[in-house]
Formats: structure tokens, sequence, C-alpha cells
């Protein structure tokens, strides 16, 4: 098969086509590095790719092929993976400075099946520093930009695992999502990207960022990869006490059961002011969409929504705090030169270690956790995330799935929020809500604005239900295919 | 706007351990106080009676079989520190001479 047809198939299809014998793992990792090698200086995804190791990785997998000793039916294609999970030999960086020589000792969970599948590593993914940010500016390393216009952000914080799905660069990545960072990023490149219940994934070896929140999950163009991706990162591990701990039914069973009609809620909160009209006609296409499909769509209140965003960054704050904790200078990151004493090194190393947003969270989730402040911030948001997490529950007796957007607005130019912290953080108002509810969230591209930038609508599932949720997903992309594809995708 | 809380940016840079340069206490002091402010919205609601959700399911966390394993051979840890001598990471001195 030629470069050309290589990048712009699914992953699925480029399975059939290995298997057909019909291309090779090398064909395929060639033609996606000389695209990333065609557009890197465009989209600026990647903080580090080993053309060599990959390389040498394909010849492995088409060697296994041909002793007929595949690992798995998809043994051989290329993931790109954000720069927050551990595999072992790789650097990992958080896209942050006190971790720019950093060399993962192990590999985490996820790394380990992806890798006892025959997948390839594809590089490291651009993020803003530590997945604090919504636009991947807070990368200390550089300044990814959305494969559609150039002078638009990806998103954040996983920007660079959906620039380069969006870019051809890739088939299929995978990120991490604390309050919309797959999401929101999905929503702003035209892809698919899901946030998996939180447990479903293990989060051994992903940096943390806020353990109650955090989950891995995966990016590609079509439902039927996204499940397919998740399907080889889910399941219980002793490694992560937070895992769930039962085996649970593979999305993709569900996904290729007949077509079932649902009942969709529609939230009256996340349509009110705020929403880029654009956004807004997108969604009353999607919902046409649905009802011409026999859905059932119902009006529904999540009725303490507009506290989610500070309840979350309280929340998120406190756990990242401690978190980062860790990166002290001693042990596993940059030292400061300067330093004269052990309590100096801390300060130092810290201070030119970490980029602002960062430090600004740090002294944030300090403060929400000092002495006498601690019940009327950090106690009273976990109580109002209570709150939060029942009004999901409640809405769940009456409808199948949630469907939102998933940005109040395409995505904003580079620049344009970040001097304005509470502004960016709005950016994830629709997304935050999901995290601290546990749930799935899945963003579906549905069309794009006159400007040609993509929209993105939200479903939230019930707990464990991502097979639903996809073929919920499915059934839009079956009524209304999302087949826009950036310039840059296209070799001329 | 809400009412800004006040903010003793020196305070909170000692717990953080983070050394910050004045334009940075200046700038954080400022967004900080505002970012407090936008979270006051929480002080309003009723919360008495509702227990704090710390982890979306409580039921999880399990502790696995307590089996010994084989550790790392400490220099697979020491490849990242920033200085190591003798199987030992080195720091700058923590105890003043007697």
């Amino acid at each position: 098969m030629d470069a050309k047809t290589l990048i712009q198939s699914t992953a699925f299809d480029l399975g059939r086509a290995l298997r057909k014998g019909n291309t090779t793992a090398t064909e395929i990792c060639t033609a996606c590095l000389e695209q990333v090698a065609r557009t890197d200086d465009q989209v600026q995804a990647f903080v580090s790719l080993d053309p060599e190791k990959i390389l040498a990785a394909a010849e492995a997998s088409d060697q296994r092929r041909k002793n007929g000793q595949e690992l798995s039916p998809l043994d051989g294609l290329p993931v790109g993976l954000k720069d927050i999970m551990a595999i072992e030999g790789a650097p990992l960086t958080c896209s942050s400075r006190i971790l720019e020589k950093f060399v993962s000792p192990y590999t985490g969970t996820v790394g380990a099946k992806l890798l006892s599948a025959g997948m390839i590593p594809f590089g490291r993914l651009n993020m803003d520093e530590f997945a604090m940010g919504s636009s991947t500016e807070n990368s200390a390393f550089r300044k990814t930009r959305n494969p559609w216009n150039t002078d638009h952000a990806p998103g954040g914080s996983s920007g660079g695992s959906a620039a380069a799905v969006a870019a051809r660069q890739c088939p299929w990545s995978l990120g991490s999502d604390t309050g919309g960072s797959i999401r929101q990023p999905a929503a702003f490149c035209g892809v698919i990207g899901l946030k998996p219940t939180y447990g479903r994934v293990s989060r051994f070896g992903l940096a943390a960022f806020a353990s109650s929140l955090d989950q891995i999950g995966p990016f590609g163009r079509t439902t039927d990869d996204v499940a397919a991706l998740l399907d080889i990162i889910s399941g219980p591990d002793p490694y992560d006490s937070t895992s769930w701990p039962e085996y649970l039914e593979p999305a993709m069973v569900q996904l290729n059961l007949p077509e079932e009609p649902a009942v969709l809620g529609l939230p009256r909160e996340y349509f009110g002011e705020g929403i880029d009209p654009e956004v807004r006609s997108q969604l009353e296409q999607v919902i046409e969409a649905y009802k011409g499909r026999g859905f059932t769509i119902r009006e529904i209140s999540l009725p303490h929504t507009e506290l989610a965003v500070p309840t979350y960054y309280i929340i998120a704050t406190a756990e990242a705090s401690s978190n980062l904790a860790r990166y002290d200078g001693v042990r596993y990151t940059r030292r400061s030169t300067e330093s004269n004493d052990a309590v100096d090194m801390y300060f130092k190393s810290r201070g030119e270690g970490f980029g602002p947003e960062v430090k600004r969270r740090i002294i944030l989730g300090s403060y929400v956790l000092s002495s006498g402040y601690y019940d009327a911030y950090y106690k009273r948001a976990q109580q109002v995330r209570t709150l939060i997490r029942d009004d999901f529950l409640k809405a769940f007796e009456s409808v199948d799935a949630i469907l939102t957007p998933t940005t109040p607005t395409p995505a904003f130019r580079i620049g344009e929020k970040i001097d304005d912290p509470i502004s960016m953080y709005l950016a994830d108002i629709f997304t935050i809500s999901v995290n601290l509810a546990g749930l799935p969230g899945l963003s579906m591209p549905c069309g794009l604005s006159k400007d040609g930038l993509p929209i993105g609508f939200q479903l939230i599932g019930k707990p464990f239900e991502e097979g639903r949720l996809l073929q919920i997903g499915k059934t839009y992309e079956q009524a209304s295919p999302f087949t826009g594809r950036p310039a840059i995708a296209n070799p001329s | 706007m809400q009412d800004r809380p006040e903010i003793d940016i020196e305070k909170l840079a000692v717990l953080a351990r983070i050394e910050l340069t004045g334009e940075e206490k200046t700038a954080l002091s400022a967004q900080v106080a505002d970012i407090l402010g936008f979270f006051q919205k929480l002080q309003e609601v009723d919360v008495s009676g509702i227990t704090p959700m710390a982890h979306p399911f409580e039921a999880a966390a399990p502790l696995r079989e307590d089996v010994p394993a084989d550790p790392w051979a400490a220099s697979r840890s020491l490849a990242n520190a920033p200085a190591s001598r003798d199987n030992q990471v080195v720091v700058p001195k923590v105890v003043e001479d007697a």
C-alpha cells in the first residue's frame, strides 16, 4: 500500500491489511514517520521521537507475523503516547523542565498492555506541563498547533495526542483526562476522544496530577478504533488499588450489537448562555440526527453544574500540591546548581523547574489544604462533589446517556487565554463534572465552524458503560459521518 | 467579583517549597486572590449532612497478595539521580557539624 493511503487509514483497516499481507508494520511506521517529518514544524505535536527504535520494533513485529507468532490482531500498529506514561527506557518529561532528562526505569501497566499486544510506542506527545492546562501552551518545550489552523490551540492538556491523530501522524494515540484533557482537545482537533470510567484503566505508570480524577484514554478517528484501543488498555491491576477489581465486558462486544435507540438527556444547564451560536446549531443538527434514528430526547437538569469548575479547581489543586511534592531535586528530577543547602535545594529546584501554571496550582493547593482553610475549601468541595455526582445518578434514572457540547466554543487562538487563568479554566466547563462524578465521557466531532474549525459533542454514560456510549456514538457516526480533515493531512 | 481573601504569598511559597521571584510573587498574589474569590461560590451552598466524596467508587481499593518480589538493582533507580556515589543519592549536607 502507498504511504498516502496508509496515513489516511484507520487502525482497524491497517490491522486488516496487515493480516491479509497487504502491508507491513515497517511500511506503516515509515509512512507515519514521513508524515511527521513533513508536518512537524507546523503541528509540533511531539516532544521526542525515536525513528530508529520505532523501525526496529516494526521489523520485529513483521518478523513475528511472518512466523505466525503475532501477539494480537493489531501487532505492529504504532500508537502515540502522551509524554506522561511510563515505558522503560523511554523519556518521560510531562513537558516539564524538572523532568527534562528523566528516563522511565519501568513500564507502567498501560504501556505493558500495549507492548504485550505487539503495539509500537510512537513518540512522546506534547502536553500542558503535568497535564495542567487547556491549550498545551503550558509545555516547557513546544507550542503545539491546531492542525486545522495553526494560529489556534489544539486544546489541552493532551493537545499533542489529539493533534497528531488529526494530522495523520499516527492512526491513534493515548492521552490522560483529569478535567477534560482528552475530550476538549479531541473536540478542538476534530477527532474522537474517550475518558473512561474512573478505575477502568490502571494509573500505574501514569505520572499523577490529581489522583481521584486522572484516567488514561484513547484518541482515534472512528468509534471502532477507540473501542479497540480501550479494550487493550482496560482491566484490573494489582499495582493500582483504585483500578476496578472485576473484568468488564469489552467495549467492542456492545459496539457490534444491533443499534438500539436510546433515551438521551439534554441538561438545560449546558445549553444556556455562553455557548457559541455555531456550537449550538451543530448540536441541534446532532439532536435531529438522533431523532431520525428513533432516539428519544428528554430535557433534564443537573442543578449543581455551575459549582463544578470551582469544586474541581479546589480538589485538583489540593491533590496536585501533594502529588507534585515528590519533584524535589533529590532523587530523580533536575536539581538547581545554585543551592547552598538541602532546604535551599528544594526551593530553587522547584522554583527553576516548574512553569507558571504548575506553580499557581501548587500554591492554590497549599492554600486550600492549609490549617484553618481545610474545612472551608477542601472538605466543602468534596461535599459539593457528592452533590454533583448525585445529580448524574438521578438523571440516569430516566435517561441512558447525556448529550452536551464538549466545549462552549471552537478552538481559541494561541495566546488568547494564557494570561487569564479563570477564563482558561472555564474552557473545561462542560467536561469537568464527568471527572468529579467518575463517569465515562466521549467526544465526537460533528462539524466545522464557518472558519473551518471542528466542533464536538459529548456523550456522558453510566459507570462502566463505555460500550453503550461508543455504540451511541457510532449511531451518529453512521447517520452523519464526519469526513473532514485538515489540509495538512493531505500529502500533495 | 466575590470577596477576595487575604493572601500571604510568602507563607504559601514556604508551604509549597517553591522559590518565587518578586515578579512572580506580585502576579501570583493577585491571581490566587482572584481564583479564591471565584471559589467563594461554594460558600453559598448548604452542605450540612452531605458526605464528602474523596473517591468516585468507595467500594474499590482492594489489597493485593503480600508476595515478596525481586527488588530493582539500585543502579536502575539511581540512573535519574542528579548526583550519586556508592549506590546512594548525594545531597547537600543536611546535618550541621556539632
